[in-house]
């Protein structure tokens, strides 16, 4: 009994994502039973659960540094084009170097953390609004990347690259892997140490943090910094899925998605909460709804309208006004009720 | 003459004419009336859309739904002359009437609920693109004689061409300085921009003021929708991506500020012009990659972003100082 | 009630007859019922918390009243919004310059009725509109210029010039002369003179006793959403108004409490010349081991700015600081934890809580700030610190994961002191830290600061309460126009001393 009334006591919030995900995936199956189908084959799984699951990757890791951003009151939207460039610098590096396999990855890694670093310097230091800051460089970042691959698209051959981009590792394909490792990786640094406590707590309010000892500024680069990285690893998983890198393609929209994503875990645009697993069942549930679009013979285009549809009913619900006017038809009806 | 209000402007200004002296020295057929006119055409979708942006802006909001909005005009006039063979006259008015009702709609979600004007421009972004694509996912052409007549008339001055499409970008950004200068609407939107909460005490009707807002962004968009399709005589859905960063880019070097309340809509024509000198500065210079353009205009925004903070850092010193 | 209200013959312009408004269970104001004569200065007192600025919106229609009739030159009266009160004559211009800092002053003056011509708005007519309005205010300046441009003192000028430009009856002015220096004060005190000769009737709020007896007719006093009384100024001691204003009846006012002095050997903290420019003139003070120093003064007297200070959460540019005998420079919240002090501030809601943490997080977060990021405080331990706090300070929450916001002010404000409890503080600054709770509440944590006391930590008090500092206080310190003016110790300290002191 008394472990029932704990388990009650996590924020409900919580199933609201979750079960969507499942009421979408359990009408799937009912009406197309080789939807929830998972074979194992030549060693590895397959599927459209497990489909989704690749196919989503790149948009969990980003919307995994941006649920950070956000709960410091803040945004990232040069992600799209920080991928393009750690894209671009990965692929320059296997095709022109000799550089091992895991120096690329430091190298790109270092790169998207650098750019997040000056993001973070921009809003932190300089004072400019996130939307802004992170703005010059969504203008600016594909032509950067374009200047590091000279503005064709540079194919390799890199048996590491095919690993990651359709290896697999006891059945369960690599990239799989690497997100979870990453997710994990994520929830002990900020749930394991004090660090995701301050940094909810600088976005929730960065005056009442100061006076407890916290100083923003810092965190909030970090903040930015980590979404830098997120975002490089995501590209490199991006170029590794056809051994190209496309600059003009590479990450195009992906902002759009991991903040997409990050609503849909409930998180606050107005910063002070970072739902890291439910982000990612968020980025879960819109490679759902596209891969259902796209096998279910609805014409693609209907994808953009449904994910619209979807943010703009989640803000609804979430925006002040809704939750002011159905607290007043409660008291009205409690009103009624005693009033009988 | 000279300070924060107009330093931004005044300096853009400078930057535009060095840019321009810089191209007419180091290449030839850079001066002259027919790379002017060409600037002028080139450029019109791009600063018509920026005049409604620089509205938004100066109201403290942003829209990042107008390249969709654009690319969805061009899918809904296609639709109309080639699919329902409706006169281009009737098209272009039921397209911009659409817009301007999107534009709205927009406005009511942000003023009634008071959800961030970004996300919910974003939303408006995915959901005209899809629109667009559902319309129509290949590139077609509009043909119809009148559409023609419209891209080809022009007034030749000297060597260059004022066409239909620049001359209208002129009306429409005479009508933008006009609505922001002389309407009591255009000053209400400055003062939301400038102190939302204060204007709401003066007396400001801010909700309904930020509606019109977006409703006149949604109408500057369609219009520019409509010059696309006219100079190109077709509409594919890939039309538009990424207009919103340049728009947002043309307002800000025009010297508006991002954060509201300051700055001129004439700024959005020079900032536009300034766009179009830079692609045709690396244009003439051939060795560079056309990607330049990008990084330059990411490093001029920037600049520009700075110069504002320090304007105001400085403007507010010498504020202090005079309340001693 | 004092005094009473003098017999106006005359019509009054504004009648205020039982005006009340609640706010989510808490009562703004119970009933409140004055009225203003035709060009009149009324005084419009009350601490912070005590309804003024909640009166001033039901007034000007930003607020609806829930119950109470208001008549304005004899006319049912109900704004819907202060444009609404504006075209009937009831203007408002506030401490904050409610004007548009980025356009020019002739744009701010003629916002929303700019002359026109063919249907568009003529800037040489409203230029001239502007340069008279201007004039009717006595400012010579240069209105094509932008707003933020010119002193605050001329802002507010050009605030009033708009208020009075749209034939207004009732001006009601809202701490104007808080940023003004005494030049500019007597400025706008003529100013005010001229307009009541012209008929205008002004409401006059302030916490610069002195100015309500330079420039007032008649005080309203509140307190804690009451209507305490109005006096004629000229018939009221000030002694007595501060009394009304944060005293309770005047027989209490000479109970004093037991206490001994403490040894000065053992401070904690001495501070020495202690200051900042524009801020808080240099004040000496120090505070013993055990001792709870109350720090009394009126709103705006200092007392929030010496807590600020002290706790490094303004930068001090005089004075030295000591800490148990050893000098420290503090240069942040960070240091002065670090030091062994923790802050309770005055606003709450602001600076306070974390509204979307829960009580537990908001609890542990100034230990774990404390202890650093890399040592996180291991959750049973979290579970085991909080649950004993909420049983000390018996804090009413249904679990530990509550968002904070949910909680009550009483219980909000025993969470942040078990917050700084955590961190074993060595002296606690407490800035009203039984403002706006409920009675239980508040006699939780006077009981608490007591027991604390007695355990060896020190306590700094700042309390607009005159009679809850005489109960708990060893020493008082009284603070006016940002400077330290009496220090009272043992039997010395009580009601009347402290607002003698006030009133000197």
């Amino acid at each position: 009994m008394k472990e029932r009334k704990k388990f009650l006591d996590i924020n409900p919030k919580i199933w609201g994502p979750i079960f969507s995900l499942v009421v979408i995936i359990v009408i799937m199956g009912i009406i197309d039973p080789g939807f929830i189908q998972i074979e194992f084959k030549d060693g590895r799984l397959y599927g459209s659960l497990i489909d989704i699951l690749v196919r989503a990757t790149p948009t969990a890791i980003i919307a995994l540094g941006m649920a950070v951003v956000i709960g410091t009151k803040g945004i990232d939207l040069s992600v799209g084009s920080v991928v393009a460039i750690c894209g671009a610098v990965a692929a320059v590096l296997i095709v022109e170097t000799q550089l091992p396999f895991f120096m690329v990855v430091i190298v790109s890694v270092l790169v998207g953390g650098g750019i997040g670093f000056l993001n973070g310097i921009m809003v932190s230091f300089i004072g400019i609004q996130p939307i802004i800051a992170t703005l010059i460089l969504m203008v600016s970042g594909r032509g950067i990347a374009q200047l590091v691959t000279g503005g064709r698209a540079v194919s390799f051959d890199s048996t590491a690259m095919d690993i990651i981009g359709s290896g697999a590792l006891l059945a369960i394909p690599v990239r799989l892997w690497i997100m979870t490792a990453l997710v994990l990786c994520t929830v002990l640094l900020l749930r394991k140490t004090a660090l995701g406590l301050f940094l909810e707590s600088v976005g929730a309010n960065a005056k009442a943090s100061r006076l407890l000892g916290i100083e923003a500024r810092m965190l909030k680069v970090i903040a930015y910094i980590f979404s830098g990285m997120c975002a490089a690893v995501a590209g490199m998983i991006l170029i590794a899925d056809v051994s190209t890198a496309e600059i003009n393609r590479l990450g195009l929209w992906l902002e759009l998605d991991a903040i997409l994503a990050v609503v849909l875990a409930g998180a606050s645009l107005n910063g002070g909460r970072i739902y890291l697993g439910l982000t990612i069942i968020g980025a879960l549930i819109i490679q759902t709804l596209t891969t259902i679009i796209f096998s279910s013979g609805v014409p693609v285009e209907y994808n953009l309208i449904v994910k619209a549809c979807i943010i703009l009913a989640v803000l609804l619900i979430q925006s002040e006004t809704t939750k002011n006017y159905v607290s007043q038809l409660r008291t009205k009806s409690l009103e009624n009720r005693h009033a009988e | 003459m000279l300070n924060e209000r107009t330093l931004p402007l005044i300096s853009a200004i400078i930057v535009l004419l060095l840019l321009y002296g810089f191209g007419s020295i180091a290449y030839q057929g850079f001066f002259g009336l027919r790379l002017a006119g060409y600037l002028l055409t080139d450029n019109a979708f791009i600063i018509v859309t920026a005049v409604g942006m620089a509205f938004v802006i100066l109201s403290g909001g942003i829209d990042l739904s107008v390249g969709s909005m654009i690319a969805f005009v061009c899918a809904l006039m296609a639709l109309l002359v080639v699919k329902f063979q409706i006169h281009p006259v009737v098209a272009i008015a039921i397209s911009v009437c659409v817009g301007t009702l999107f534009g709205t709609v927009m406005g009511l979600v942000i003023a009634i609920f008071k959800i961030q004007p970004f996300i919910v421009t974003l939303a408006g972004m995915f959901l005209f693109r899809g629109l667009g694509y559902v319309i129509n996912t290949q590139q077609v052409k509009i043909d119809h004689p009148f559409m023609s007549s419209l891209s080809e008339f022009g007034i030749i001055i000297g060597q260059g061409e004022l066409n239909f499409v620049a001359i209208i970008m002129i009306l429409f950004l005479a009508l933008g300085v006009i609505i922001s200068r002389y309407t009591r609407f255009g000053h209400n939107v400055y003062a939301i921009g400038g102190d939302a909460q204060s204007a709401a005490l003066i007396g400001v009707n801010v909700p309904w003021t930020t509606v019109k807002v977006y409703a006149l962004s949604g109408f500057y968009s369609s219009v520019a929708g409509v010059l696309f399709a006219v100079a190109t005589g077709s509409a594919y859905p890939e039309i538009g991506i990424a207009v919103e960063l340049d728009a947002i880019a043309a307002v800000v070097l025009g010297g508006t500020l991002l954060t509201g309340g300051v700055g001129y809509v004439f700024g959005a024509f020079i900032g536009g012009m300034t766009f179009g000198v830079i692609q045709q500065l690396i244009n003439f210079d051939g060795t560079l990659n056309a990607a330049s353009t990008r990084i330059v205009i990411g490093a001029l925004l920037l600049l520009f972003i700075l110069l504002q903070k320090i304007i105001l850092v400085w403007a507010k010193k010498f504020s202090a100082k005079g309340s001693d | 009630m004092g005094v009473l209200e003098p017999v106006v013959d005359v019509q009054p312009l504004l009648e205020i007859k039982n005006i009340s408004k609640g706010f989510a269970g808490v009562q703004a104001l119970n009933k409140v019922s004055f009225s203003i004569a035709p060009g009149e200065i009324h005084a419009l007192l009350g601490e912070n918390g005590a309804g003024k600025s909640t009166f001033i919106k039901v007034l000007t229609g930003v607020y609806t009243r829930d119950s109470g009739k208001i008549l304005f030159d004899g006319q049912d009266f109900h704004a819907t919004s202060s444009g609404h009160a504006q075209t009937q004559g009831v203007s408002t211009v506030y401490q904050e310059v409610n004007l548009i800092p980025t356009m020019t002053v002739t744009e701010n003056l003629t916002l929303l009725q700019q002359p026109k011509r063919f249907g568009l708005i003529s800037p040489k007519r409203a230029k001239q509109r502007a340069l008279e309005m201007l004039e009717r205010v006595g400012l010579n300046i240069d209105p094509s210029k932008q707003l933020d441009s010119y002193s605050i003192a001329v802002q507010q000028l050009v605030a009033i010039a708009r208020a009075i430009g749209t034939k207004a009856k009732l001006l009601i002015l809202d701490e104007p002369t808080a940023s003004l220096d005494a030049k500019e004060v007597l400025r706008l005190f003529e100013l005010m003179r001229q307009l009541k000769s012209q008929g205008i009737s002004i409401i006059f709020v302030t916490h610069f006793l002195d100015q309500v007896y330079e420039i007032t007719d008649r005080i309203t006093v509140l307190r804690n959403g009451s209507f305490i009384g109005t006096y004629a100024t000229k018939k009221l001691p000030q002694a007595e108004l501060i009394h009304a204003m944060v005293g309770k009846s005047l027989d209490e006012l000479t109970s004093g409490s037991n206490r001994e002095t403490s040894d000065s050997a053992d401070d904690v903290l001495r501070i020495q010349n202690f200051g900042k420019q524009r801020f808080l003139k240099p004040v000496d003070l120090s505070i013993a081991k055990g001792e709870i120093v109350g720090l009394a003064g009126m709103l705006g007297s200092g007392r929030s700015e010496l807590c600020e200070i002290i706790f490094g959460a303004q930068a001090v540019d005089q004075g030295s600081m000591e800490i148990a005998q050893n000098a420290v420079h503090i240069k942040s919240p960070k240091q002065a934890i670090d030091h062994g002090l923790g802050y309770c501030p005055e606003d709450r809601k602001i600076d306070g809580i974390i509204a979307e943490l829960s009580v537990r997080e908001n609890m542990i977060l100034a230990l774990q700030a404390k202890r650093g990021w890399l040592k996180p405080i291991p959750m049973t331990e979290q579970k085991a610190m909080v649950e004993s706090m909420i049983e000390r300070l018996s804090i009413k929450t249904p679990n530990l994961n509550k968002p904070i916001g949910e909680l009550s002010g009483g219980n909000q404000q025993k969470v942040i002191l078990a917050r700084w409890l955590l961190t074993q503080p060595t002296l606690l600054l407490l800035d009203e830290p039984t403002r706006g709770i409920d009675i239980g509440a508040h006699h939780d944590i006077i009981a608490i600061m007591k027991e604390l006391c007695e355990q060896g930590m020190s306590l700094l008090v700042a309390s607009s309460e005159l009679e809850e500092l005489v109960i708990f206080a060893h020493r008082v310190v009284v603070m006016k126009d940002r400077k330290k003016v009496m220090e009272l110790t043992g039997s010395d300290i009580s009601q009347k001393s402290i607002v003698n002191a006030i009133a000197q």
